[in-house]
């Protein structure tokens, strides 16, 4: 009787023990698979997906309660990705292959600095009364700059295929 | 020397007879020169002139840009008409921004940097020199000569190999370079070696050449570090990383370079343009190409960079029948020319004319999986399950199967007996990891910048709140003192 409730007792402690410490070094802070998701947008949080930022639309992907085809400017690569990951098929047929960026349309631009400031990728470069210029490399397309421009000398433009973006079309299928 | 036997490999019917008999001739001036800023790997080279201006032969057009570039000449004298994208010689027919010149005829050389005695040059002021005179590799690869050697000198390479090999049927420009200009090579592999610092040249031709042997062992008589070494005909044995496996019997490993095994390959074509570079000062401004096939006089011409591919055309006597297919470069690796008016650029090695009976069926039947691609594969890869993968879309599915090992080389598709289009399912699928890799990189980048804007909005407003801290306590401060008296 003694040596009954003395190991299950024991037992009860051990396992307490083991769980507490567990519970202490191994927490999981916030949901992995939000993390996860979260690296696959862009981090621009430009907001075009309706959610306050990347994080936010990853949470919300990850709850199933948001498209894997809600960020504009990963466009169709990133929604791949989302349903990948997300073990989801969805309909990309709507999406383009070709991202949009932004250009500056420079006998409109009045160099009022407006659009640098809210660039959340630091990818337009101007100073007072100059003619601003996007860098395309570090543009995502979010549209941000658009909003803000007072000339409308901000655009959204598809990007033109160039032959270092050219890729070799696949074989037609051979006959069955 | 012991030779190892390379993996796989095609014997494809050679058509060299066509060519390789007739001297190379030169070209006449023609009317116009379209010479494209981007003819080499890396970033494309940056119009340093304006539309109009007058430029001399052999000045600077275009500059380097970036680490992997190479600068671009003025092939003739003459006034620049344009600078605009034209038609560029590639498969995807897309525009590239090309310099238009219109030659004035006086073929006037621009003042050239008087050369020194290229043997007491440092590796670092020839490879600098290389890549003044926009040297790039001509086998058709294209990769800056200058980048390529000075890879080597940091990485103490001691094996120099010089490929003569071409492999791809109907080309001969190589051959007739090696039988005509064979003292030239030879300087352009010693000034090679001497940047080097140490070690030996092995330069390789393939057996059915021997003319070209021949004259290149006359012109090595005497010096000791440079060997020509016949190797056996067998395409694609000019391929860089096959060569070096028949010679030194080590394989490159995947993703890796040559010069990490302590080995770098030029092309023949390369070392004569050394030559010209370090000798003479003079930029690549021409090529010898192989215009073959269905043309009247067949032969190698050596045309000025920008040359339209109709004044090859004519200067050959036009075709004897209309082509199914114009095809830049050779038969198994080449590509078709979008229309005839597309220059010669620096890694043009042909211009072929082929009609129907030339050309393999197109209509590709169902793999059988017979096997015969895995055979003739020279980098023991598994075509038929790469294709089988690319077919779905499933791109990560290859690249575990090696796609990215591939090298183009047609062996599995001029075997297969369905004529399964399998290198253009290779390309396909290599284009898109490459662009996926690239995005990703982006990606990766534009997050960095996201994350740094945000930390430096943080520390401005942080400043601002001291700033305005510090405002209120000096107001503070002022304002006791003045209480105080």
């Amino acid at each position: 009787m003694i040596l009954a409730i003395g190991s299950v007792t024991l037992l009860g402690v051990v396992l307490g023990l083991v769980l507490g410490y567990a519970a202490q070094k191994l927490r999981v802070e916030g949901d992995p698979l939000v993390d996860e998701l979260a690296a696959l947008l862009p981090a621009s949080n430009c907001g075009q997906c309706g959610f306050a930022g990347c994080r936010q639309a990853a949470e919300a992907l990850a709850r199933h309660e948001a498209p894997v085809t809600l960020c504009p400017p990963g466009g169709k690569a990133v929604a791949q990705k989302l349903a990948e990951r997300l073990g989801v098929s969805a309909d990309l047929s709507g999406m383009s292959d070709r991202p949009k960026l932004a250009d500056v349309r420079e006998e409109l631009c009045i160099g009022c600095t407006k659009c640098a400031k809210v660039c959340p990728t630091d990818a337009i470069l101007g100073a007072p009364k100059m003619i601003h210029y996007v860098l395309s490399d570090a543009c995502t397309g979010c549209g941000a700059c658009i909003d803000v421009c007072p000339t409308e000398a901000l655009l959204l433009e598809e990007v033109v295929p160039s032959i270092r973006t050219w890729v070799w079309p696949k074989p037609v299928a051979e006959a069955a | 020397m012991p030779l190892h036997p390379i993996k796989g490999g095609v014997h494809p019917e050679g058509h060299k007879a066509q060519t390789n008999a007739a001297p190379i001739a030169r070209l006449p001036l023609p009317a116009r020169l379209f010479v494209p800023l981007a003819q080499h790997i890396g970033l494309p080279a940056e119009a340093c002139v304006r539309e109009g201006q007058q430029v001399k032969k052999g000045e600077l057009i275009g500059s380097a840009q970036g680490s992997v570039s190479a600068a671009v000449h003025a092939p003739t004298s003459g006034t620049v008409l344009a600078i605009a994208p034209y038609t560029a010689p590639h498969p995807s027919g897309l525009p590239l921004l090309t310099v238009v010149i219109d030659p004035d005829g006086k073929d006037e050389w621009a003042d050239l940097h008087t050369p020194r005695d290229p043997f007491d040059l440092m590796p670092e002021e020839i490879a600098a020199r290389l890549a003044a005179a926009g040297i790039v590799g001509m086998g058709g690869a294209t990769f800056p000569a200058a980048v390529k050697l000075s890879t080597a000198v940091q990485k103490h390479v001691d094996t120099l190999i010089i490929n003569g090999g071409e492999c791809e049927p109907y080309l001969t420009c190589d051959d007739r370079l090696m039988r005509e200009r064979a003292d030239q090579i030879i300087d352009g592999v010693r000034i090679l070696l001497h940047a080097i610092g140490h070690g030996r040249a092995l330069i390789a031709v393939e057996d059915n050449k021997p003319e070209a042997i021949d004259a290149l062992r006359a012109a090595a008589r005497g010096f000791d570090p440079i060997e020509i070494v016949p190797v056996p005909s067998l395409y694609p044995m000019g391929s860089e990383k096959q060569l070096i496996f028949a010679l030194l019997g080590r394989e490159v490993p995947a993703g890796a370079l040559p010069a990490q095994l302590g080995v770098t390959v030029q092309n023949v074509a390369t070392a004569a343009a050394v030559s010209e570079a370090i000798r003479h000062g003079r930029p690549l401004l021409s090529r010898v190409i192989t215009v073959g096939g269905a043309v009247r006089v067949p032969q190698n011409v050596e045309a000025l960079i920008g040359t339209p591919m109709q004044a090859l055309i004519d200067f050959c006597g036009g075709f004897t029948e209309p082509p199914a297919r114009l095809i830049m470069g050779g038969p198994m690796m080449g590509h078709v020319v979008p229309n005839m008016q597309v220059p010669v650029v620096k890694g043009s090695s042909g211009l072929l004319a082929l009609t129907a009976r030339d050309l393999p069926e197109t209509k590709a039947r169902p793999c059988i999986r017979c096997g015969s691609c895995v055979q003739a594969c020279p980098c023991g890869l598994m075509p038929l399950e790469m294709a089988a993968r690319i077919r779905q879309d499933d791109f990560k599915g290859a690249a575990a199967y090696g796609v990215t090992d591939c090298i183009s080389c047609g062996s599995c598709a001029y075997v297969c007996p369905s004529h399964i289009p399998l290198v253009q399912y290779f390309n396909h699928a290599k284009g898109h990891l490459a662009l996926e890799h690239a995005r990703e990189r982006q990606a990766a980048e534009i997050r960095a910048l996201t994350e740094a804007k945000k930390l430096r909005q943080a520390r401005e407003a942080e400043a601002k709140r001291a700033r305005a801290l510090a405002a209120k306590q000096a107001r503070e401060k002022a304002a006791a003192s003045e209480k105080t008296p």
